[in-house]
């Protein structure tokens, strides 16, 4: 499958680490097509949330907002957002939260607020919106982005929300219970987290992506697991239902 | 008796100059209409909170009507960034803003905690965040029973709060049904409040008795404005218009071109244009 694109191997290895088992809390653009994927192949029962209140939504089309009507019509409730966040995430219903990242580093913390100063910023970023909350609440938190120095950088400009701080125990010393940050799936490589140093080491390479390539667009040194290994190549039914679903999308879209 | 004839005396009557206003709503049902109103009418020095503040925040900045924004989304859902926010905070044109930044959840507690007159809201929350570093509003409070310490925001009390809803009755009840978002906690946290609905109807008899209702005796005054949500959406009337929000990342890319278009579109416009705005989005009958 020479045709499969680095987006679309991205989204397809996201989309695996999901079970239907778990309730996730989606974010919006590349956690949203995962999510959507995994709910159309292996994980059919799993439970999707939007922050929007949409409880366990399935929709045909992926969601420009995190707030578009197919997200309400297509829940089993809809919620008022407070009660997302008091209840269903505070409470600790959430077993993944997917996020996505303008700014990352080794230990999973994600800038989405400002670039330069918050004071006097360079570029003022959108904000946290959900985030600070689902970083901290949910049982676990899988990221995806595609990889840039820009994006992918040795310190971060803003702790917009936590990952796993300067590494090791941060979390526990800060009261944070859950797990944190424990894949990073970019369009390049599959991540998980070092069990004690938290920094994330590369476990696979997807088809054809030398450890150069990963290198040079990341901002920091790149560990790499001591036997890693090739992502498996999206199969027929992954690629097919990710292609359609796109399709989907861009139709209803330009509608 | 809340139910007026017209948006114009709706506004003119429920906010002024200086103060502290809410135009809710989450992607669904966004008051465009009210806000645009608010800014034919010339109301500036505004305090203005909300969630996900989008276009119509972006406008009202762009304007120079806003001293401050309080919120905890800045951006176009979907599309990117706020472009007229963007320009205020990094080179502050027309006129600099003062920002009070929250997330999310502080801020849909802090709402819920105006609704339920209490002075602030307790949760668990910006562990490990940076806004506890620079928002002087967050701040912490340590559990009385079991030790444990929580984050805590003011209440969010508007003077005044804008909501855009599916119905109203002939008496002003009025009816939200979808994504229904804070706005029942924010109509329910303001000294006032102004709902614009898609349809005024005899009766509720026939709702659901769990359905999102704001008595008339919680609201100020309501008025219809058909398609007054407009890019935004009310279901069961209208769908999203994406291609708008798509459109406004260019036009408010450039200062000229934004201060043509709310020219054209809002300060020369009226509450009847958005009528015809939706008109191709409305459900095949």
């Amino acid at each position: 499958m020479s045709d499969v694109t680095a987006s679309e191997m991205m989204t397809i290895a996201a989309s695996r680490a999901l079970t239907s088992d778990d309730v996730c809390f989606v974010g919006i653009g590349a956690p949203s097509a995962a999510c959507n994927v995994a709910r159309l192949t292996h994980a059919p029962d799993i439970t999707l949330i939007y922050e929007s209140g949409t409880i366990g939504t399935a929709p045909d089309v992926l969601p420009l907002s995190i707030g578009d009507g197919e997200l309400c019509e297509t829940a089993l409730t809809t919620v008022g957002v407070p009660e997302m966040f008091r209840y269903w995430l505070q409470g600790g219903r959430v077993t993944v939260g997917f996020l996505g990242a303008a700014q990352l580093d080794r230990f999973g913390n994600i800038n989405t607020t400002v670039i330069g100063d918050y004071h006097a910023p360079k570029t003022r970023l959108p904000g946290g919106g959900g985030a600070p909350e689902i970083a901290a609440s949910s049982g676990q938190i899988y990221i995806t982005m595609k990889q840039s120095l820009r994006g992918m950088v040795e310190k971060i400009d803003f702790y917009t929300s936590f990952g796993h701080g300067d590494g090791g125990d941060h979390r526990q010393r800060l009261g944070i219970k859950t797990r944190g940050p424990t894949l990073l799936i970019t369009d390049l490589a599959v991540w998980t987290p070092d069990e004690v140093s938290k920094e994330f080491v590369i476990r696979s390479l997807h088809p054809g992506v030398t450890r150069n390539m990963v290198q040079t667009t990341c901002g920091w040194p790149v560990r790499f697991d001591d036997n890693v290994v090739e992502t498996p190549p999206p199969t027929k039914l992954e690629l097919t239902t990710l292609r359609d679903l796109n399709a989907r999308t861009a139709k209803a879209q330009a509608a | 008796m809340t139910l007026v004839s017209t948006l114009q005396e709706a506004v003119s009557e429920n906010i002024k100059s200086g103060d502290t206003a809410a135009f809710e709503g989450f992607t669904h049902l966004i008051p465009h209409a009210a806000a645009h109103e608010v800014m034919r009418q010339g109301m500036t020095d505004l305090t203005l909170m909300r969630m996900t503040p989008d276009l119509v925040y972006d406008q009202f900045v762009g304007l120079g009507r806003v001293e401050k924004m309080i919120f905890s989304y800045a951006g176009n859902p979907g599309v990117g960034l706020l472009r007229r926010v963007r320009d205020a905070v990094e080179n502050q044109w027309p006129r600099p803003l003062e920002i009070e930044e929250h997330s999310h959840a502080a801020m849909a507690n802090a709402y819920e905690a105006g609704a339920a007159g209490l002075p602030l809201a307790v949760f668990r929350g910006y562990l490990g965040a940076g806004l506890k570093q620079v928002s002087p509003n967050v701040k912490s409070i340590i559990c009385p029973f079991t030790g444990e310490e929580l984050a805590a925001v003011p209440a969010n009390r508007p003077d005044v709060t804008f909501i855009h809803a599916q119905k109203a009755s002939r008496k002003g009840d009025v009816l939200i049904e979808g994504i229904v978002g804070v706005q029942k906690e924010a109509v329910l946290a303001a000294k006032r409040a102004v709902v614009t609905v898609e349809e005024v109807v005899d009766d509720f008899d026939d709702i659901h008795p769990n359905a999102v209702i704001l008595p008339h005796w919680t609201i100020s005054a309501v008025c219809q404005v058909k398609g007054g949500a407009h890019p935004s959406y009310a279901r069961g009337y209208y769908d999203r218009d994406n291609a708008s929000y798509i459109e406004w990342d260019e036009i408010s890319a450039d200062r000229e071109r934004f201060t043509n278009w709310m020219k054209d579109n809002v300060l020369h416009a009226s509450p009847d244009d958005f009528d015809a705005r939706v008109a191709d989005l409305r459900p095949p009958q």
